[in-house]
């Protein structure tokens, strides 16, 4: 393992105290940070030090702490995720940094995303998104087919699963100069339209999709690819490619 | 209070279906007559939450992320167990069940284990049937991999993912219920107290996590679906939100805790590298299929390493020690997670270590490298390669198999595992124990129900890889949509349950009191003091080799701290504002109550056991010694008059179907 730096930052991070609160970014500095520490365990060490000095601690979102839920949303250097590529906050490590360093640290933005609180956002848009169609609608029950009674090729089962490792985690909205949803929505599409149970829905569900990420205020996406720089699982941009043909299709349909 | 498992008798291959047949059920009409809270959205919650609602009764779910798609289960890697045995390797469901009962050191329920192999083939079913996309073979039929000391491919996967893939199959049918309005979902909101009235579980309080919001949520019957507790220990594999709260609430209102020293220390995990450490991060259990463990066989060459004047690939053959190859050589690196882990633990004990903190071993991939590179050469026709030419063969052959675990590993460590071996260590897991429940899934609450990691049920003393993931849909999918009609049928002229009582009024208040007690405290310490005072403790004494000296000691420990939490800990913010400190203070709580009643299960249990190591216990050779005439029991739990004095209830359990043996895996 690479030898211990310890480092001195200085970090300048949004604080807002409730969605009604006006926000303003203040300036903390935090020393002998390890580089073999991740982003959050930097941030944690900022939090027990602001507690000790009885002040509040900054509020971030975060659980899995390992790249998967897609909880943690911060916007670090302009950049969501922060510098490293194919990783989400919390995977980010110090070793990326040097001492002397100024980061800073902000919420996602989007109309669709408002702040609840320092740097943690309310993304239930997407939630809402999945609810008006992001499902095969198939009830639980003991007599579904065997699962192996309907073969589906390879490759088409790989790329419906790159599809489905979208994560939920809004970094596409928030590098998105339009704050557009399409990379988080078209994962999902994809993902059905790819697969055999996804057929019966198909049309229909890429309608509602689109609708209600319409309604929720997500912009137009006008291929600036700026999303898929700074998705964490790669999803790729075929995926908006393909959902535009869906939804071409369906709009067809729908009008004959 | 005697326990009643409920178990149904007769043959066991026949006992869920004849259950099934025989309890009541409630008609299409009355079920939207019923409210059932379900608290969590894990694989448990989210699958039992989407099929009551799809069965009519109106549910309310809740889970303290932003999104019930953030649940632990997301992050579970490997696989998922079922008896489908489409590689035709002699699966079946009686073999399933077999290697859970001795997986688990025969210390679960037969007729528990039964069902759940049982239904195990419908899970699959069900989840390609919602478009989880699981890995498949170029014939286009879903691929198997094998897993952690059993002889079949059963294991269903999705890349390294599987978790995920489970976990979004059941929220995008919970999504598809609340878009109908038939589950009102409760997204950052965190369940502090049960509500009894007249003996059943008749509602929660929950608190608004955005708000700081009090609130009382009433139901006819409650599900507990809040995964595990491996927490206590500070650092584990586990989410940083997991906890016992739900359950300890549940516990401290009467449902018994079962079998709570049980805990999954899980082999491979990546080592502690500093004391900012926040969680430990899992190398999934399938890479010691290809990877080999070991240590320097000298302590000069441990020296030499450890100070950087050696590196481990300049070792010989001849200077490493392949502990787990030479003290089992029938199952070498592939012996079951507590064996394994206990290996690990002796030969760091012993001065061993690899790294700084004397605490990793290696886990070795150069042999499979050299081996899989020649394969790929024979087969390319490639004569008289070079070394290097077959490394680099090589290692793309382990790049298709765990590359997304190697980049996690570099990313992490910033060491690169293809040219040196990975460290590892041992860490905290999964645990076993939880709430007592009985065949219906009821908790010694009537009407309150709990599911998946959260019940003790199905994996005794131990569980086998990938088959948490089987156990929480089969509960939330497959058993409690028909157990809980048996309780509820008797509700269907109850009417709403209103939360205008006395009893509601009593919970709403003990929480607020609670809450304002930590928010107003004026302490010193932070609330991470405490919990990792507290995992210092459960590591050190109740890890992975206990004793009576230790855990008498560390129930003294644990005592102090709690009594030091209570004076000093200091929770910055207000109550009526989104506070995450406060959310962590409520839980450390609970956890150090939890931590206290582990310890005295573990110094109760006199014998070793899957994961329950005990020093007094062992062979000569230092291997796990059961106790079947004294403790072939579930030891359940009941909160006594206060934290230190809890009350022992045995429920006896019974082989009919299986032989009772030692493990071997010599
Ligand atoms: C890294 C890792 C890898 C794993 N890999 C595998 C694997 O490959 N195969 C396998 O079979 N198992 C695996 N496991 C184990 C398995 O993932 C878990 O046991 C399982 O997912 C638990 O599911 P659950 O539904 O019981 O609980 P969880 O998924 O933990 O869900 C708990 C839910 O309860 C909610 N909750 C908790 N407390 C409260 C409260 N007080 N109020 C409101 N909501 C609350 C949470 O919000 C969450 O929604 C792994 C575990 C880990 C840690
Ligand atoms: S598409 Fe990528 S960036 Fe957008 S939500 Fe999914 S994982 Fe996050
Ligand atoms: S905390 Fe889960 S993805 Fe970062």
């Amino acid at each position: 393992m690479a030898t211990i730096k310890g480092m001195n930052l200085t970090l300048k991070i949004w604080r807002q105290k409730d969605a009604n609160s006006k926000g303003k970014i203040e300036t903390y500095k935090v020393k002998d940070i390890s580089d073999h520490m991740s982003f959050l365990e930097m941030m944690d060490v900022l939090n027990e030090q602001l507690i000790s000095e009885n002040k509040e601690p900054v509020a971030f979102d975060h659980d899995c702490r390992e790249g998967i839920c897609g909880s943690c949303s911060l916007h670090i250097n302009g950049e969501p995720h922060g510098p490293d590529r194919g990783v989400t906050t919390c995977q980010l490590h110090m070793r990326k940094f040097n001492s002397g360093d100024t980061i800073y640290i902000e919420p996602f933005r989007a109309k669709a995303f408002p702040v609840i609180k320092d740097l943690v956002v309310d993304r239930s848009a997407f939630d809402r998104i999945i609810q008006s169609g992001g499902f095969v609608s198939v009830n639980t029950s003991g007599n579904t087919q065997d699962a192996n009674a309907l073969p589906i090729p390879k490759a088409d089962a790989d790329k419906a699963f790159d599809a489905a490792t979208c994560i939920g985690c809004g970094a596409c909205v928030a590098s998105c100069k339009n704050a557009s949803a399409m990379l988080f929505v078209s994962a999902k599409v994809s993902q059905l339209s790819l697969l055999p149970q996804g057929q019966v829905e198909r049309e229909e569900r890429v309608l509602n999709m689109v609708s209600q990420m319409d309604d929720e205020g997500f912009g137009n996406c006008t291929n600036t690819g700026a999303c898929e720089v700074e998705c964490p699982k790669g999803i790729s941009l075929e995926n908006i490619a393909r959902m535009n043909r869906e939804f071409l299709k369906a709009t067809i349909h729908k009008e004959e | 209070m005697a326990l009643d498992s409920k178990c149904p008798t007769g043959p066991i291959d026949k006992q869920w279906t004849n259950h099934k047949n025989n309890i009541n059920v409630v008609n299409p009409a009355n079920k939207r007559l019923i409210d059932v809270i379900v608290v969590g959205t894990g694989l448990a919650g989210g699958s039992a939450a989407a099929s009551l609602a799809e069965l009519g009764y109106k549910v309310k779910s809740f889970c303290f992320q932003d999104s019930p798609r953030r649940a632990h289960s997301i992050a579970a890697q490997g696989g998922i167990n079922a008896a489908k045995n489409y590689q035709n390797d002699g699966d079946s469901v009686y073999r399933l069940f077999y290697d859970t009962v001795k997986g688990g050191d025969y210390r679960a329920r037969e007729s528990n284990v039964y069902r759940l192999a049982e239904v195990s083939t419908n899970i699959i079913d069900q989840c390609v049937a919602q478009g989880v996309p699981f890995a498949r073979e170029y014939g286009g039929l879903l691929d198997n991999r094998s897993f952690g000391g059993v002889l079949v491919s059963r294991t269903f996967y999705a890349k390294g993912q599987t978790g995920q893939q489970l976990l979004l199959g059941a929220y995008s049918a919970m999504s598809r219920q609340i878009g109908k309005g038939k589950i009102e979902m409760f997204n950052r909101h965190e369940m502090l107290e049960l509500v009894i009235v007249e003996g059943k579980a008749r509602g929660i309080i929950a608190r608004n996590l955005v708000t700081g919001e009090i609130q009382r949520h009433s139901a006819h019957a409650v599900v507990l679906a809040t995964g595990g507790y491996g927490n206590v220990f500070f650092l584990s594999t586990n989410a940083m939100g997991s906890n016992v709260t739900a359950s300890w609430r549940a516990h401290r209102k009467g449902a018994f805790f079962a079998n709570p020293c049980y805990t999954q220390i899980h082999p491979t995990c990546i080592p502690r590298s500093g004391d900012y450490q926040s969680k430990l991060t899992l190398m999934s259990e399938s890479l010691r299929n290809d990877g080999r463990i070991w240590v320097p066989k000298s302590i000069e060459n441990v020296e030499a390493i450890r100070t950087g004047k050696k590196k481990p690939t300049e070792l010989t053959e001849e200077e490493r020690d392949y502990y787990l190859e030479r003290r089992y050589p029938s199952f070498g690196n592939l012996v079951p997670r507590d064996v394994a882990s206990r290996a690990a633990k002796e030969r760091c004990d012993a001065g061993f270590g690899v790294n700084e903190t004397g605490e990793a071993v290696y886990l070795d991939f150069s042999a499979a490298i050299l081996r899989y590179g020649k394969e790929v050469a024979t087969v390319e026709g490639i004569s008289n390669p070079s070394e290097n030419k077959i490394k680099a063969l090589g290692e793309k052959v382990i790049e298709n198999k765990y590359g997304n675990l190697f980049q996690m590993y570099e990313k992490i460590t910033d060491d690169n595992p293809y040219k040196t071996p990975m460290q590892i260590y041992p860490a905290v897991h999964y645990t076993m124990g939880g709430l007592w429940v009985d065949y219906n899934l009821m908790t010694s609450i009537a009407g309150c129900y709990a599911a998946g990691e959260a019940n003790f049920s199905d994996h005794g003393a131990n569980r086998l890889g990938a088959s948490a993931l089987m156990q929480g849909l089969a509960d939330g999918y497959f058993v409690l949509p028909y157990t809980i009609g048996d309780y509820l049928a008797n509700d269907i002229r109850t009417g709403p349950i209103s939360t205008d009582s006395i009893e509601f009024d009593e919970a709403e208040n003990a929480v607020q009191k609670r809450l304002e007690q930590l928010i107003n405290n004026n302490g010193t310490k932070s609330v991470d003091y405490f919990h990792k005072q507290l995992g210092k403790v459960m590591w050190e004494k109740c890890g992975m080799a206990r004793n009576e000296k230790d855990l008498k000691s560390a129930i003294i420990e644990i005592q102090q701290i709690r009594e030091d939490f209570e004076k000093n800990v200091k929770v910055p913010g207000g109550m009526f504002e989104f506070n995450p400190e406060l959310e962590k203070a409520a839980r450390v709580a609970d956890f150090i109550e939890l931590g206290e009643l582990f310890a005295h299960d573990a110094l109760h249990r006199e014998e070793s056991c899957g994961g329950h190591f005990r020093d007094e216990s062992q062979t000569k050779e230092g291997e796990a010694k059961r106790d079947d005439n004294n403790f072939a029991f579930v030891s359940a739990w009941e909160f006594g008059s206060n934290p230190s004095e809890p009350n022992l209830h045995k429920e006896a359990l019974k082989f009919s179907n299986i032989e009772l043996k030692q493990r071997s895996y010599k």
